[in-house]
């Protein structure tokens, strides 16, 4: 098994942060680390993560490498292939969908010109497919923009807080 | 697991059960048959494909067989109303996505799929949307995937994981997107990776080489049994028209349980290739000519009896592999011995030979592969286990991961993949001093005085924490084991690693073992095919020369039976060397090859492994004889007939059987019951190693390398193993070099030298350079372990 990185590519203060959270668990245990070095690989790398970060996650875990691709790959909310610097996902399960998210969905796939699930070519905007509720169904239609909820959406306000996005 | 017995009732049959077990184990026992695909008796329970659903009395729902432990008074239905109806409902749920493709799919007429959806299926489908497709990925030469085929049992997974030790394979994804594969780009390079294709219950994964050439219903079964190493797994051959097609395990608990190593799967593949001589040859004026057997025949008498007359028998040369069975091992020394000559041996890839008078009857573990299992504490001496023997490392594992601490002494840090007592690395030259340093800690550990014979090599050594944790581990509870691997035999100091190896097992009441070449050697030398010994370890009068005499002191005429000496001679330059001056050279050979063509004087085609009655004795001192399963191609005859043959021709006694039953009954009867004999340390004289200036060559044998057969099994050659052609280097080395990973480099010993890439690999201790022997590549390049330089070019 090659690797495409080992545990040396990884920041110093991350390989910390990793050792942290594998303390935390019974020895042996290490693997329960990996959604939270997921985390925060895809968080330095742009929104997503490639074969160095989780290779590197891997060894610094003393994990086959395919251990971390099937975490990576199994939550919708780790991305393994490069998307837009900001994470647009509108909720579009039962509540919201009552309350009209598929014409939020439709307003922002519009002004955006590109479909869910696709990047805006300037790469600024990713807009996600949501898989599930995202339990702010008080607020429907709501969506998620960079982990920040925002609740009874509008057009209007869509268009501001899209606008808003670096 | 519990030993308390809890009764219970599987279909109203009351049965005994052990606390803890689970339902399926206990109706599998009793024989009660519950459908299932992703449980398998070797793997751990996943659960995941519910077709094992049965019925449990006060439960509301049906519970799955596999992970549903017995309880006392349980009362288990297997096939009531209930029962049939959760596993017919799995199966319509399973055959949503599984295509219709069974006439093209190789694994039709032995998949479970196929099976059970004859039993619990319907008849027609009612799914009528689209059907999921997944792309194939490419795992390699060794195995074909039709991922569409697969119902995510996770059997191929758990077994990467549990058995083979490193996860190669996994489930990325999930729900609908959920699918087995390496995620990225990737081969399955274990040594027992084809083992996934028997555990696959779908043709999702199948054996690559035999794709489309046969069908289940279409072939028959043979027992064999693997010559590759001193395992000797057993094997089904499937044979089709008379064609060796496809190798499968055999289960046999005591040996291979239910895997076989990848070597034994696809080493058939090599039977039929293009250098296979087929008739025999006899050298005319342009070159290899074909000629009939009788004129074969004929001239190979003559030429032994002339070359005895002009230069006397001693200088004749007889060189076995350790690969062929006990009955053509028995018959070659007869021969040769008949013709007045003990110049005799089978260990091509040893160079000290000093222990030989000390040494037991005959190489063997000194221990069963079932009793290693239940080991404290053990010791393992240049060995890179995993490849020379996989499945004895399997076992070896398997002890490791249930307590056993097991230590390893390696002239490189190989990958176990199972936890270490301790493992201490150390340059080759320094290999025994390195088990010196155990022999003192365990000394120390025990309070037990370091024998007198090995006194001269523990002076002054200070053992390191490293073999300190190695002598704990060994010293450890009671059953304990010492080996000495491939790497340790063919060592030129083997007689001082054996001497500490046995110092060991004497100070730590440990049995002792030896891993040798082959999958026969241990049948060649109770046959007889030893310089010193006849048949049943008899001492000879007049010792002839060992494998390495004869190629430094070289011989007029040779006689080789299925070797190759430029590859598998520990001085591959001097065996080279030798053939090339020697006034005639008669072949018994499978497989043609270059020194060969131009040295041979007389080929005689002869069979492989299946292709002959056989006889191999494992590393257990285990005798397994198996039937030929196949016929030699062409006019190829199997070794022990042309031995036969010639004997009659050279009017001997001896060579009047009719049959290869007859050989073995007179080879028995000749051997005795011999037993494995003592090994001691008598008269072998013990020194301390000099180290060479420069680097030092490890001469390692690579997995796909051992054998003829094995090197022209072209699926095999094509696998990360097999691309061994690499020269691999410690950084430090590497940079004093100025050599990068991938550089062509010169490796040079004396005037001969071959071009080679550079790996850079940290396993290796600095001052070694691993270069393989065996390859094309490195053949003819000389010893196998000591001086050599590298360039890069």
């Amino acid at each position: 098994m090659k690797f495409h990185a080992t545990k040396e590519f990884l920041p110093e203060d991350m390989r910390e942060m990793i050792n942290e959270r594998v303390s935390r668990y019974p020895e042996g245990w290490q693997r329960s680390a990996v959604i939270d070095a997921l985390r925060e690989a895809q968080h330095r790398n742009g929104g997503y993560l490639d074969e160095r970060w989780m290779d590197a996650i891997a060894d610094q875990l003393d994990l086959p490498p395919i251990d971390v691709y099937e975490v990576a790959t199994f939550y919708s909310m780790f991305e393994t292939r490069p998307v837009g610097r900001n994470s647009v996902s509108i909720c579009t399960n039962i509540s919201c969908m009552l309350r009209g998210s598929d014409e939020i969905v439709e307003h922002a796939e519009k002004k955006l010109g590109i479909k869910v699930g696709q990047t805006t070519s300037d790469g600024r905007v990713y807009l996600k497919c949501e898989e599930e509720c995202l339990a702010a169904c008080k607020g429907a239609p709501m969506m998620m923009v960079n982990h920040k909820y925002h609740e009874n959406l509008t057009p209007e306000k869509v268009d501001e807080i899209l606008d808003g996005l670096e | 697991m519990s030993d308390e017995t809890v009764n219970i009732e599987i279909n109203g049959e009351p049965l005994k059960a052990r606390k803890g077990q689970m339902v399926i184990e206990v109706a599998d026992d009793a024989g009660i048959r519950i459908p299932r695909f992703c449980y398998h008796k070797k793997l751990s329970v996943a659960a995941n494909c519910r077709m094992c659903l049965v019925e449990l009395e006060k439960a509301p729902k049906p519970m799955p067989a596999c992970a549903t432990p017995v309880g006392e008074g349980m009362k288990v239905y297997t096939q009531s109303p209930k029962a049939l109806s959760a596993q017919k409902n799995t199966m319509e749920f399973l055959l949503i996505n599984h295509p219709l493709d069974c006439p093209i799919c190789d694994q039709g007429g032995e998949c479970e799929l196929q099976d059970l959806a004859l039993g619990f299926g319907r008849g027609v489908s009612r799914y009528t949307e689209g059907k999921r497709v997944v792309s194939d990925p490419d795992l390699g030469p060794l195995i074909s995937t039709d991922m569409t085929r697969c119902i995510h049992c996770t059997r191929c997974v758990r077994f990467t994981e549990e058995v083979a030790g490193y996860k190669e394979l996994g489930a990325t994804g999930r729900g609908e997107q959920m699918r087995i594969g390496t995620y990225i780009e990737q081969t399955v390079d274990h040594e027992l990776s084809g083992n996934v294709i028997d555990l696959c219950p779908v043709g999702a994964l199948n054996n690559k080489p035999f794709r489309f050439r046969g069908r289940a219903w279409e072939m028959t079964q043979h027992a064999q049994v693997s010559p590759h190493d001193p395992v000797g797994s057993n094997l089904w051959a499937h044979v089709l028209r008379g064609e060796f097609l496809r190798a499968v395990p055999r289960d046999n608990e005591s040996i291979n349980e239910t895997w076989i190593a990848d070597r034994d799967r696809y080493s058939n593949e090599g039977i039929y290739s293009e250098e296979r001589v087929t008739t025999p040859l006899l050298r005319g004026k342009d070159g290899l000519q074909p000629v009939s057997w009788s004129e074969a025949l004929e001239v190979a008498a003559k030429t032994l009896s002339d070359v005895i007359r002009e230069h006397g028998a001693d200088q004749l040369g007889a060189l076995a592999a350790p690969g062929a069975s006990v009955e053509e091992h028995f018959l070659f020394q007869a021969l040769v011995r008949g013709l007045g000559s003990n110049n005799l041996d089978h260990r091509l890839g040893q160079v000290d030979f000093r222990s030989d008078g000390a040494e037991g009857h005959y190489p063997w573990f000194g221990i069963t592969l079932e009793e290693i299992e239940s080991l404290d504490g053990a010791m393992v001496i240049g060995s890179s286990l995993r490849k020379e023997a996989p499945m004895l490392a399997h076992r070896v594992r398997k002890a490791a991961l249930n307590g056993t601490r097991v230590g390893l002494v390696n002239p490189a840090h190989y990958s176990y993949q199972f936890p270490t007592s301790g493992h201490l690395v150390r340059h080759g030259a320094e290999l025994v001093t390195a088990a010196a340093e155990v022999v003192v800690a365990l000394s120390e550990q025990l309070k037990a005085s370091v024998p007198e014979e090995v006194q001269g090599l523990v002076k002054n050594v200070e053992p390191g924490a490293e073999a300190r944790a190695i002598a704990e581990g060994l010293a450890a509870g009671e059953s304990r084991w010492v080996m000495l691997g491939q790497l340790a035999r063919s060592h030129p100091n083997w007689s001082e690693l054996r001497a500490l190896g046995l110092a060991a097992a004497g100070m730590a009441n440990a049995r002792f073992g030896v891993l040798s070449d082959g999958g026969n050697s241990a049948g060649a030398a109770l046959a007889g095919v030893l310089p010193h010994r006849g048949p049943g370890a008899q001492a000879v009068k007049d010792a002839g020369l060992n494998a390495h005499e004869m190629f430094v002191s070289p011989r007029q005429a040779y006689l080789l039976l299925d070797c190759e000496p430029a590859r598998d001679a520990w001085d591959s330059a001097a065996a080279r060397d030798a053939m090339a001056g020697a006034d005639k050279v008669i072949a018994l050979a499978s497989f043609m090859n270059e020194d060969l063509r131009q040295q041979a004087d007389i080929v005689l085609p002869v069979g492989v492994y299946a292709e002959s009655f056989g006889t191999r004795v494992n590393g257990e001192g285990r005798w397994q004889s198996s039937q030929g399963t196949v016929q030699p191609p062409g006019e190829a005859r199997p070794a022990w007939k042309i031995l036969r043959a010639l004997g009659n021709v050279l009017e001997l006694d001896g060579f009047e059987q009719m049959d290869p039953e007859e050989v073995l009954r007179d080879a028995r009867a000749a051997i005795g019951e011999p037993g494995p004999g003592e090994e001691n340390l008598d008269g072998v004289e013990l020194a301390q190693p000099a180290r060479p200036k420069g680097l030092w060559r490890l001469g390692e044998m690579p997995i796909y390398a051992v054998d003829a057969l094995v090197r022209r099994s072209e699926p095999l050659q094509q696998t990360r193993d097999g691309r061994a052609a690499e020269a691999r280097l410690a950084p430090a080395d590497a940079e004093q070099l100025n050599v990068n990973d991938g550089d062509a480099v010169r490796v040079s010993l004396g005037n001969r030298g071959c071009r080679l890439l550079a790996r850079i690999d940290t396993a290796l201790p600095k001052g070694s350079v691993a270069v393989p022997v065996g390859l094309a590549e490195t053949e003819g390049l000389g010893p196998r372990h000591g001086g050599v330089t590298v360039e890069r070019i």
